[in-house]
């Protein structure tokens, strides 16, 4: 908790330390260098705050925010000049691009150097600039301290996302004055919390009347604390609607609630997507539109009214035009939008909310994930069911992801009934996220099961911290869909390029096991599905960190799917397309999107 | 002098190019905080989401508050146009964003430098259109005049267009200062 409001003199990197340990923090993700070792020697010399010695500095800001996502609370990454802070660079866009908080901390060359490219000299603040919320280059130590703090403020308020502070080494050295977090300027920046009043009764008179409603919610639902979960929980059985959700919103309603449809969008159900296309009122709360669940725009929801509650204003009327917009945050807004409901009665169009039910279980009865099985082919769905199967038999399970078919079956057949359990990277699409994702939240979460489902070719883009995980002991479990093949690439190419696999198949792939036992871990691996149980049991038994190489059916496609620049009752179904169908689904025009 | 000609007047040069269907002009004010890279964040915005800019002028103009005042005019459709302010405002040094343009009437000027080389009785005629303009002599030599005019974005662009003929050499321009008129401050 914030403390010690008194001012007074230390040198810059006691500063950083000082506002660090102010602000709660209890894990900083870095590597140092040249120009970050003020600060380093501080961190030695205290133990409030725990250190985590990642092995790349992608890593560090990955596992920042598989830490923050996990616990509500920002991630802090420290890194040094240079090439310390490009390393970071894709992390701190993945944080941007999901709405992420974090504080990343470069080192920078002394002040008197700026500009005369020195050794380890990069134009931190300028690279920088357009994949942070704001950052800041601090000339004059006695700035530092409100700049922390400032900082901490700008990450954690309104959209959440990462900032950075580039922090010459001569500032670090010199003395300034310390103030605490309470003593700072009020910031221009300040988001507004409250929705309008007149704007929620509106939608609560759209919901009354309507006769096919929908929720479609998104990551603003988890940002906004578990308290925001339990709004939208209530409301939602309150009205009676179904309820989808993004990709990032996963876990905000429970995955086995009789209200939930399943993940929107592109990989979505068939069930979610078709009760999208035909609503008639949208309540979109904390979701931005994003192509990958609209689809075709000038087809998506065309009967729909829709309201839209966000805290970044920008996010309305982006995309998509909202009939009723509402700018505040989903916590307050759900919970005035609750108590207007309730007060007017509670009323819904019963009848025609039962019809809109109906309808649905027709949808649902299609069974848009079912799948081919095999008795001699792990087929890659298989797996992931059974490995879902088995995390919820152990309880208490954290999921993060790399990025492919494999983050999408993982979506799909991984259920979460609450929220800060699924990390993924949504808006960036980052292979090489899952790893250090999974270290962030195995050391906040040291006593739950920690798995990353993970494609091959994902986990070489950032194995190397599995040294991270044996160092700190962190027993995370990689496992691995390994068919050879960067599968979602394959899959694109299959059904978009004649079946032409320029560069999408895993080449000269090394032994997992032993990679896994030179690192200190253990390996597994796995071929048959009828020793897949089996194998599962002994990865989560296993006290340390796992490598599973699960060799699964090397062509399998990820249905159901929404060809790009089609609508969404356009959808295609696994079992019903083949390829030919595809492509021809996919039209030129189309063909240009990603 | 290579400058684009525009299509809608004979007599006027219009350096602003035509509206595209559906699209508008807007004169946005911007206050923000005179930190250093304010100016590249508000500009890194506008070319990193393909926005236009057609004008942009920056100043301090509070010096003891440290705050600066952008005047950015842009075009869009209505709905890139509300995308601009609202990105514009959530950006942390911005204290507030008013489109002058929509929200009510307001007064632009620019203010141009014009530089003619000339002699005999090109020189007597843009003394003559010097008048016409108000404009005023800042620099004189016995082959040359600099003339320094203030009005709309549309009156520099036809006294340009009126010098080119008479010898102009020059052009430096300070792009729109804008205001709300009225007794209401931002
Ligand atoms: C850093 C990065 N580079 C490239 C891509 C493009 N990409 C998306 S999925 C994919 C293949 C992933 O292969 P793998 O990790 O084996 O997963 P699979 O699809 O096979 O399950 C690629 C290359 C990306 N998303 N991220
Ligand atoms: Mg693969």
């Amino acid at each position: 908790m914030p403390s010690n409001p008194k001012s007074s003199t230390m040198t810059g990197a006691e500063i950083v330390i000082k506002s660090l340990i102010d602000q709660g923090v209890e894990v900083v993700f870095g590597y140092p260098g040249g120009a970050v070792l003020p600060i380093y020697d501080e961190l030695f010399k205290q133990n409030k705050i725990e250190h985590v010695l990642v092995r790349h500095e992608q890593g560090a800001a990955h596992a920042a925010e598989g830490y923050a996502r996990s616990t509500g609370k920002p991630g802090v990454v420290l890194v040094t000049s240079g090439p310390g802070a490009t390393n970071a660079v894709t992390g701190l866009q993945d944080a941007l691009m999901d709405s992420i908080p974090l504080i990343c901390l470069t080192g920078q060359v002394p002040t008197f150097m700026i500009g005369n490219d020195a050794f380890q000299e990069a134009d931190t603040i300028g690279i920088t600039r357009p994949c942070t919320k704001h950052n800041w280059l601090v000339k004059d130590t006695d700035d530092l301290a409100e700049t922390m703090h400032q900082a901490f403020y700008v990450a954690t308020s309104g959209r959440p996302g990462p900032v950075l502070i580039d922090i010459p080494k001569d500032v670090q050295f010199a003395s300034g004055t310390y103030i605490g977090p309470r003593n700072i300027k009020p910031s221009a920046y300040q988001p507004k919390l409250k929705g309008d009043t007149a704007a929620i009764q509106a939608a609560v008179e759209l919901m009354e009347g309507a006769k096919r409603p929908l929720f479609y919610t998104g990551g603003g639902v988890i940002n906004s604390g578990p308290h925001a979960s339990q709004l939208l929980r209530d409301l939602v059985e309150a009205t009676g609607f179904p309820i989808t959700s993004t990709l990032m919103g996963l876990g905000s309603y429970p995955a086995s609630g009789d209200k939930w449809l399943g993940m929107l969008g592109m990989h979505g159900s068939y069930e979610a997507n078709w009760a999208m296309h035909d609503c008639d009122v949208m309540i979109c709360v904390g979701a931005r539109f994003d192509d990958r669940i609209t689809g075709r725009l000038d087809a998506f929801a065309p009967k729909s009214k829709k309201i839209h509650i966000d805290i970044d204003p920008s996010s309305i009327n982006k995309n998509v035009r909202a009939d009723v917009p509402i700018v505040g945050d989903v916590g307050h807004v759900l919970e005035d939008m609750t108590r207007i409901f309730r007060s007017r009665g509670a009323k819904t169009n019963k009848a025609g909310v039962a019809k809109w039910w109906e309808k649905i279980d027709e949808w649902r009865a299609v069974k848009c994930f079912d799948y081919e099985g095999s008795d001699t082919l792990i087929k890659p769905q298989f797996a992931v069911e059974r490995l879902a199967e088995a995390m919820k038999k152990h309880g208490d399970y954290y999921v993060t992801t790399e990025v492919g078919q494999h983050q999408m079956w993982a979506a799909q057949y991984i259920p979460f009934d609450s929220p800060n359990r699924w990390m993924t990277s949504g808006g960036l699409g980052t292979m090489g996220y899952g790893v250090p994702a999974a270290v962030g939240v195995q050391i906040a979460h040291r006593d739950s099961l920690v798995v990353d489902v993970a494609g091959e070719a994902s986990f070489m883009m950032t194995m190397q911290e599995m040294s991270t995980a044996v160092q700190y002991k962190l027993p995370i479990k990689i496992f691995i869909l390994n068919n050879e093949r960067l599968g979602m690439v394959r899959q694109w190419q299959q059904l978009l390029h004649g079946e032409r696999y320029s560069s999408s198949y895993s080449e000269a792939l090394p032994d997992f096991v032993k990679m896994a036992e030179a690192f200190g871990c253990k390996g597994i691996k796995c071929e048959k599905p009828d020793t897949l149980d089996d194998a599962i049991a002994e990865m989560i038994a296993y006290d340390g960190p796992v490598i599973f190489d699960c060799l699964v059916e090397k062509h399998e496609n990820c249905f159901p799917m929404i060809p790009s620049g089609k609508a969404h009752n356009e959808m295609l179904l696994g079992s019903r397309a083949g390829a030919g169908d595809i492509s021809q689904a996919i039209e030129s025009d189309g063909a240009v999107l990603v | 002098m290579d400058l684009k000609r525009g299509s809608s007047s004979r007599s006027a040069y219009h350096l602003r190019p035509a509206l595209k269907e559906g699209e508008e002009r807007r004169t946005l004010s911007v206050l923000v905080d005179n930190e250093s890279g304010v100016l590249a964040r508000v500009i890194g915005l506008f070319s990193g989401r393909g926005y236009n800019i057609e004008s942009l002028t920056v100043a301090e103009t509070d010096h003891t508050g440290h705050r600066s005042r952008i005047t950015v005019v842009t075009t869009g459709t209505p709905m890139v146009l509300e995308q601009i302010k609202a990105q514009l405002d959530r950006m942390v040094p911005v204290h507030r964003v008013r489109d002058l343009t929509s929200e009510g009437p307001s007064v632009e000027r620019e203010l141009a430098l014009v530089k003619v080389a000339n002699t005999g009785d090109h020189r007597v005629e843009s003394l003559r259109v010097k008048d016409a303009f108000r404009a005023s002599v800042v620099d004189a030599s016995l082959e040359s005049f600099v003339f320094e005019v203030t009005g709309s974005p549309e009156k520099i662009d036809a006294f340009v267009d009126l010098m080119r003929p008479l010898g102009l050499v020059d052009v430096s321009r300070t792009g729109v200062a804008a205001i709300s008129r009225g007794p209401d401050g931002m």
